[in-house]
């Protein structure tokens, strides 16, 4: 079958009900999109189906179809990305760094659609996703840093 | 002292630089080091970027930022045009690598400072033989030799200075810290720009050509050995190449047995794992249930203790005199480490080589483990040091690597072992539970006169398992003088390791609880109690252990975190402060958490006060608050909602819905404050831990009047 992911046409051989995390991972070598739970919980799998954050290890690869599917390593794409990127890198977001693509993607698709963010949009667009290292405080930062830049 | 000068060598045994043995690089490894290697850490090209070694295991503490910064600064490199190299595993040449017991600060501060400042010594002495002028006259800026308006770069003379015979490190002068550049100041992390952009390689990214995936499936109850599974129709399943039972080694923590499924993915080694049919030969684990140990647990209060401690004065005198007597029994749960990066490891053997992708917190026992194992000289295992997705001490335990490669050779193939959560959670070394059957004594003025404490823990054969221990002479012991503590020994067979301040993450809840207690029995306030508790600034327990405390430190960091609070103001109807501080890992840390507790019990904390006192100097102030969030955040999840528990020998919880983890919209406004007296520089991993649950209790209790002694608290109590 054929996926587009970060802006490419890309040929897949993978059994329909495989979760996108594992196509991504293990048959096409996109390792940024990390597994966490495989069960829905973390959000440490999160990559964009047009624009909409989704849980990769809940979305069978078939389950895609012409969707346009944004990754980790293909997030400075976008404007608003490459501001989140920039304002990770200055509030030196990461801990171990493993569940921030998963928050990256999830910051980005709200800033997108509510690039003034109140607390309680934070709040709601990024609860889905764990930080095991809790590094919530700078997160929250950040991605305010990056709506006013 | 031991100072070899030989080419290259870089060898120092010193109390003066910290106590630490480092080998710069071996006289035998000489010949395969680089042009411009001025020791094992720092490698001048003559064009292009210095790079200075980044030795020890990253699992998100920042180490391999912090130590190199350390280096950096004392080279009076550029930091921001160095490249930092991460090093394999080689306890030979780098000395300690292990990302545990915040040791790797107090061990390495002052040597890494003096292999920074040698090798610059080195760059010096070469550029004043080549431009003729004494040493005296030269200085360097980033990376740069300076003479007057002469400037040039270190690689202009780096191979000269390679040549040079190292110096003796004990005398290697460093900078007055006065003069520092860049410890001290604010450096994000060294991959974070790979990380941002999904570049960074964790060990669940490592890739091995030919490898497969796969998944080993073990029984909850430990010690189980595969009797028989549906290896054919397993191995029948789509996307499988191979399936086996791993026989497992006999001795406790050796190889476990389960069977193994490899296969083109991870996913499909799954699925076919979830038709998997095993049967397993009964464990001597079976007894394990969290039942079982509670009543245990109670049917030993009021006994003595099988197992005494540490005893000073005469504790049932001074009971006996004591005008009140508190009595409390506190308990907590086993915890698990859940690091958000699943267990894996990459491992490849080739005849009698063995090569290792691991994601591991201390990987020369890893080593040792699998040399052992596979019959190898231990020098034939190359550990490659994965990034780490989080560690909190999991990773000091290396099951899943000797998995590996036991599973690697059996398939005569690589292979990429990955845990699911599921496997994680019910095969972790948890973090042992544990009870305290408490009793003070409290004179006429409230002052504490006796303690006494009957611990109850696990372990095997009447000995503490691993973590479950607790140190003779830890706070309070030294400061009430008559003074009991023993233990009584549960048995246990599943495996337990260190999480994040081991022990002291526990008795911080124990101690400062029942503290709080004592001052409410005095009639005292619990800031004022605690200041009185310390009395006078001294050492308490043998200075030449890692356990001394000094009580002035204690009191700085409690009367700080009580003024940055606002300690005593007026607070409205169900809203409380709570204080509690703690000595642990050679840091002093000491928390007021403001907590209001709604009708229906929910608890809301509004705001967490933080004193440190980690010594004369915050190396890197980016990671360290990311740390002090970190664990204060870590433990405020731990503390409301994580319990282990277990039936029929096995763990019953399975997934982050079990362990519930704090989400954005839960945290709490953390405000910090370091004090920095002229003490050793030390870490920061973990000390700033385990005067956050008993802080919120305590908070609790001023909202409410009702004392939670037991972990995870339990907010159904506390309904209006
Ligand atoms: S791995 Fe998909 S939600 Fe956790
Ligand atoms: S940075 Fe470690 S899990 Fe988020």
């Amino acid at each position: 079958m054929k996926l587009n992911i970060n802006g490419k046409s890309v040929d897949v051989t993978a059994d329909p009900d495989m979760p996108l995390l594992w196509a991504l991972r293990d048959v096409l070598g996109l390792t940024g999109t990390k597994f966490g739970c495989g069960a829905g919980f973390c959000g440490a799998c999160t990559v964009q189906l047009d624009g909409e954050p989704v849980r990769g290890c809940q979305t069978p690869v078939s389950a895609v179809g012409t969707a346009k599917i944004t990754t980790i390593e293909g997030l400075s794409a976008s404007a608003w990305g490459r501001k989140l990127q920039d304002a990770w890198l200055a509030l030196d977001v990461p801990q171990c760094g493993y569940c921030q693509a998963g928050q990256l993607l999830a910051a980005e698709a709200l800033l997108r659609t509510t690039p003034k963010p109140t607390d309680a949009d934070i709040d709601a667009a990024m609860s889905g996703n764990i930080c095991r290292c809790a590094t919530y405080t700078r997160i929250r930062a950040a991605i305010k840093q990056a709506a006013a830049a | 002292m031991n100072i070899q000068l030989s080419r290259r060598t870089f060898l120092f045994a010193s109390a003066a630089v910290g106590g630490g043995l480092y080998l710069g690089l071996s006289p035998e490894k000489a010949e395969a080091a680089e042009a411009g290697q001025l020791n094992a850490w720092v490698v001048i090209p003559a064009t292009g970027r210095i790079r200075i070694m980044a030795s020890n295991p990253e699992v998100g503490q920042g180490i391999r930022t912090s130590l190199p910064m350390v280096i950096c600064e004392e080279l009076d490199a550029d930091w921001a045009a160095v490249e930092i190299v991460p090093t394999l595993a080689d306890a030979k040449i780098y000395g300690r690598q292990v990302a545990g017991g915040s040791q790797a600060m107090p061990t390495q501060y002052e040597p890494m400072r003096r292999v920074g400042a040698a090798a610059r010594g080195m760059i010096l002495q070469a550029a004043s033989t080549a431009w003729g002028v004494p040493v005296a006259e030269l200085s360097t800026d980033k990376g740069h030799v300076v003479h007057g308006t002469k400037r040039a770069p270190y690689g202009q003379f780096a191979a000269v200075a390679a040549a040079l015979p190292a110096p003796d490190a004990a005398s290697v002068a460093v900078k007055d810290p006065k003069a520092f550049r860049l410890i001290g100041s604010f450096q994000p992390g060294v991959n974070n720009r790979a990380i941002v952009a999904g570049k960074q390689d964790y060990g669940i990214d490592a890739v091995v050509p030919g490898m497969l995936y796969a998944a080993f499936h073990k029984s909850g109850v430990q010690g189980a050995k595969v009797k028989s599974a549906n290896l054919a129709a397993i191995k029948a399943m789509g996307g499988v190449k191979d399936a086996f039972i791993v026989a497992g080694t006999e001795e406790y923590e050796g190889l476990a047995s389960g069977v193994a499924i490899l296969a083109d993915t991870t996913w499909h080694a799954e699925r076919a794992r979830a038709a998997l049919k095993v049967e397993w030969n009964d464990s001597p684990a079976a007894f394990q249930s969290t039942a079982t140990w509670a009543k245990l647990a109670a049917d030993a209060k009021g006994k003595p203790a099988a197992l005494p401690i540490h005893a000073t004065g005469d504790v049932s005198a001074a009971m006996a005199k004591a005008t009140k007597r508190v009595a409390a029994d506190y308990a907590y749960p086993f915890i698990p480490h859940v690091p958000m990066e699943p267990i894996n490891c990459t491992a490849r053997v080739d005849g009698d080589k063995v090569e290792i992708w691991a994601p591991t917190q201390n990987p020369e026992p890893g080593r040792a483990a699998v040399a052992k194992l596979l019959g190898v000289p231990p020098e034939n295992v190359t550990i490659h040091m994965m990034r780490v997705g989080g560690g909190f001490g999991r990773r000091l335990q290396n099951d899943y690597m000797v998995e590996a490669a036991a599973i690697a050779k059996q398939a005569g193939r690589p292979v990429k072992l990955t845990w699911t959560r599921e496997d994680d959670i019910t095969q972790d070394y948890l973090r042992p539970g544990g009870w305290h059957y408490l009793e003070a004594g409290l004179d006429t003025q409230g002052r504490c006169i006796a303690w006494d404490n009957h611990f109850i823990s696990y372990g095997r054969d009447g000995k503490f398992a691993r973590a479950a221990g607790i140190g003779p002479t830890d706070f309070p012991a030294g400061i009430v003088e008559d003074f009991r503590l023993g233990a009584t020994v549960l048995p246990l067979i599943h495996t337990t390791g260190f999480l994040r301040a081991p022990s002291n993450n526990a008795f911080g809840f124990v101690t400062q609880g029942f503290i709080d207690e004592l001052a409410h029995a005095a009639g005292a306030d619990p800031v004022q109690f605690r200041r009185d508790f310390l009395g006078t600034p001294r050492i308490i327990g043998d200075p030449k252990s890692r356990g001394p405390y000094n009580t002035g430190r204690m009191r700085a960091v409690l009367d700080k975190a009580a003024a940055m609070a606002g300690w005593g103001r007026k607070l409205p109807k169900r809203t409380g402060l709570g204080v509690a501080f703690h000595f642990s890992h050679l840091g002093y840390f000491a928390n007021v958490i403001e907590a209001s507790v709604a009708a229906d019990g929910t608890v809301k904390v509004h705001k967490v006060w933080v004193a440190g006192d980690i010594g004369r100097q915050i190396v890197n102030p980016a990671g360290a608050m990311n740390q002090v969030q970190g664990s204060i955040l870590d433990a405020l999840g731990a503390c409301m909602g994580h319990e282990i528990t277990f039936a029929d020998g096995a763990i019953e919880q399975r997934n982050f819905g079990d362990v519930p983890m704090l989400r954005n919209e839960q945290i709490p406004p953390i405000e910090v404050a370091f004090l920095t007296p002229d003490y050793p520089v030390t870490g920061l991993g973990e000390p700033a831990y385990p005067a956050v649950a008993p802080a919120l209790a305590n908070a609790i209790f001023a909202a409410t009047g009702v004392r939670l002694r037991k972990l995870p608290l339990d907010v159904s109590l506390l309904k209006a």
